[in-house]
């Protein structure tokens, strides 16, 4: 039995097929052990043809995704939660298809007032279209270099270059189609790297104390993220406290933009001046040993245990949506 | 909330400072972890090396394994000799014996997997920034080992007949002059890994002469020496040559390789350090396994089923060449291998087996890109492909993903042009590229 003695068996989902899996797989752990130290039955799920046979055994226990990259955070999945009316943690599928492209969720982050960089969002075939040549100094006059080139669908850093001269953006292109059909390219902005979590475990979205990242190599990229010691975290981030509490203000601003529920993860910038600019958000973030937001939970004096036993009691609470088609039924 | 918080300032690993510099180059790779997803069912999966047994008799292996145990159980289950158990040490010179290498069991030291004879050879000939010399590419498990001791890999040019005697001579003479020391050269004669080529024996015995001419220790990795589809098996170099050529042998591709038996064949002096150094490493290599081996040995016929495993393998040698000739672009070639797992694939110019690999994976194939066979950042305008594990439908099936992937990538080069990295801009990947050894 849970420790609050409402609901004992949650299915949590990690793996997947997204070029993230791995990942996934750690974070699905960790969370699982979470939930298992505060009294929960949990049922580890891949994400396979199987999967709705055992959702329909599990009648009346939460989902909770733990995964990364498409099919875990573009929103799918969580839309064939409410067709089947299973209840579960994190945001609903439309606005995760919003925050997870990268081109969209900056159009309505920046449309909110969010400081955001200047950003293209170009797919492949625009370059086949009209000729890379042309569009390449084009970009080179407009963002400017340095700049970033991101796939507009990815996270961990796969596919993610910085840019400084004009003949190194065609093997950025490459790298990041690699991961998409769509690439972003941005200004690159020069600063503080800090990432706030947002978590509402029932009485509204909270942002946890921001956690400053100074990777060793310089770069925040895969290798940074998922080795243990490769890169520094500062929590709460070494920043005044009036910088502090204007991340959070923009994590918070940012979760709401774009409606987003019970968790959340915002990547920023933080210019010399103190400026957040908003990079990017995440709707399933990192719960990894090396991950930022199990940091942020511990040094808010939480549990990671007791915060995610708190979302999936929200998640019961709000139950799953009215739907046309139930698993008893099938 | 802030102003009550303690900073924690940590990098997530308390242990961080203590680590010898060995330890350093083990890191994530984003390379490696895609290899998880080539694991699920819906992707080919050509990416890992792991022995096809589904045609082992269990029944056979679990009889053999419960005589074991009711008739000589515990002194199966105790610590045993550090050189290995004579009953397998014999069986071992019977095995070697089919590839005309004339061994007394004295000689023989049992290992975990030739990979931890590997190990204790670099251990005991290696200092840090010795030099040891591999074909290019090489066998990634071996890169790992010498990048672990500290050594300086340096890759000799091979080509369709394995190694270049010429380029060894080059390169030992270059070292030399400029005071490197070289310790040994380590190859792979027979159905190489990655590459699929295998050395024809006027090469082999030009190599020794170079190697004897120059002084030169020869590690010699055979572990899929008995598994050629065509024609009689080429003598290994250590059959011509006792004194310059240390041998590594393995019965993972022969019988099982959960059992972790393989083993070394040495000079008498190399074998005594050899010994004391596998006593420091382990006490002794595990004594159940090596009973458990040599009861298959002795109960099974393990020539015939070596023969079941050949025609199984030569099966997929065949739908791997048939689907790449169907399904590859123009400017692909590959090695047309005559034994063991793998195909070497070169791609057309521009084309980067590491930077489209993301790519493959969406379309459900995988592979390993040629980067992880090399220590010095080459290798990826090419790709190891497996066909020891697929069946043969799968096998084309996954060429056929591959071909779209790789027309796909000729489309990218034509937009972006030479958008590819050079092929020196990325040092040091090599392990970190491959997939871990539980991966088909």
């Amino acid at each position: 039995m849970a420790d609050n003695g409402y609901l004992s068996t949650v299915i949590v989902l990690s793996g997947g097929l997204s070029h993230e899996r791995d990942v996934s797989l750690r974070s699905g752990r960790r969370v699982s052990q979470a939930l298992r130290s505060r009294g929960y039955e949990v049922v580890e799920s891949d994400v396979d043809s199987s999967l709705l046979a055992r959702l329909a055994e599990l009648t009346g226990s939460v989902a909770f995704p733990v995964l990364h990259g498409e099919a875990g955070e573009d929103g799918a999945l969580r839309e064939v939660f409410d067709l089947l009316g299973v209840p579960f943690v994190g945001s609903v599928g439309s606005a995760c298809r919003v925050a997870f492209d990268k081109s969209i969720a900056t159009t309505v982050v920046g449309a909110s007032g969010i400081r955001t960089p200047t950003q293209v969002a170009l797919p492949y075939e625009t370059f086949r279209e009209l000729g890379a040549q042309v569009l390449v100094k084009a970009l080179g006059d407009q963002v400017g270099f340095p700049m970033m080139v991101k796939p507009s669908r990815c996270g961990s850093a796969l596919g993610c270059s910085k840019v400084t001269r004009a003949d190194e953006l065609p093997a950025a292109m490459v790298g990041a189609y690699a991961y998409g059909s769509v690439a972003v390219i941005e200004e690159f902005v020069e600063g503080t790297e800090v990432t706030v979590a947002v978590v509402d475990r029932g009485h509204g979205p909270i942002a946890l104390p921001a956690v400053e990242i100074r990777p060793e190599s310089g770069v925040y990229d895969y290798t940074a993220r998922y080795t243990a010691g490769a890169t520094r975290f500062l929590c709460p981030a070494e920043v005044e406290h009036d910088v502090a509490n204007r991340c959070a203000d923009v994590a918070l601003r940012v979760h709401a933009a774009l409606g987003l529920r019970d968790l959340s993860r915002t990547d920023l910038i933080l210019t010399s001046e103190g400026e957040p600019v908003f990079l990017e958000v995440n709707v399933s973030p990192g719960m990894t040993e090396t991950s930022a937001v199990p940091l942020a939970i511990e040094t808010a004096g939480w549990s990671l245990g007791k915060m995610c036993a708190d979302l999936v009691q929200a998640a019961a609470a709000r139950g799953g949506k009215a739907r046309t088609i139930s698993l008893a039924a099938r | 909330m802030l102003e009550r918080l303690r900073r924690q300032d940590t990098r997530l690993d308390d242990y961080i400072d203590r680590y010898a510099a060995r330890a350093h180059g083990m890191t994530a790779s984003a390379i490696r972890a895609l290899f998880a997803v080539a694991n699920r069912p819906e992707v080919v999966s050509l990416a890992g090396g792991m022995p096809n047994i589904t045609d082992l008799p269990l029944d056979v292996v679990g009889s053999a394994l419960n005589d074991l145990v009711q008739h000589d159980g515990r002194r199966a289950m105790q610590y045993g000799s550090g050189q290995g158990e004579p009953v397998i040490r014999e069986a071992i010179c019977e095995v070697m014996r089919l590839e005309e290498i004339a061994a007394h069991p004295d000689d023989v030291m049992v290992t975990v997997g030739s990979q931890q004879g590997l190990d204790l050879l670099t251990r005991i000939f290696c200092n840090p920034g010795d030099v040891v010399l591999c074909e290019a590419p090489s066998y990634v498990g071996a890169l790992g080992v010498f990048r672990s001791y500290q050594c300086d890999v340096v890759h000799v040019a091979m080509d369709d007949q394995g190694l270049n005697p010429g380029a060894l001579t080059e390169a030992i003479e270059a070292l030399r002059a400029v005071g490197r020391t070289v310790k040994f050269l380590y190859t792979i004669p027979s159905y190489h890994n990655p590459a699929g080529v295998t050395q024809p024996l006027d090469r082999r015995i030009e190599v020794l002469r170079v190697a004897e001419q120059a002084d030169l220790l020869v590690v010699e990795d055979n572990p899929y020496g008995l598994l050629g589809f065509d024609g009689e098996p080429i003598p290994p170099l250590r059959s011509l040559s006792e004194h310059h050529v240390i041998y590594l042998g393995s019965f993972s591709k022969t019988f099982a390789p959960g059992f972790r038996v393989g083993w070394v064949l040495a000079p008498h002096a190399v074998r005594e350090k050899l010994v004391l150094a596998q006593e420091a490493a382990t006490l002794c290599p595990p004594v159940f396994s090596q009973f458990a081996v040599a009861a298959y040995l002795a109960n099974h016929d393990w020539r015939g089923q070596i023969k079941i495993f050949r025609e199984m393998y030569r099966e997929r040698r065949d739908a791997m060449i048939a689907g790449l000739t169907s399904h590859m672009p123009a400017g692909t070639t590959w090695t047309q291998p005559e034994g063991g797992f793998f195909v070497w694939l070169s791609l057309p110019p521009g084309i980067d087996s590491h930077a489209m690999l993301p790519r493959a994976v969406t379309a459900r194939v995988a592979y390993v890109p040629g980067t992880a066979f090399y220590a010095d950042g080459l290798g990826s305008r090419h790709m190891r492909l497996s066909y020891c594990f697929p069946t043969p439908e799968r096998i084309i099936e996954g060429t056929r993903r591959l071909g779209e992937v790789l027309e796909y990538e000729a489309r990218m080069l034509e937009i972006f042009g030479t958008a590819v990295e050079p092929e020196s801009g990325r040092l040091d990947l090599g392990p970190r590229e491959a997939p871990g050894p539980d991966q088909a």
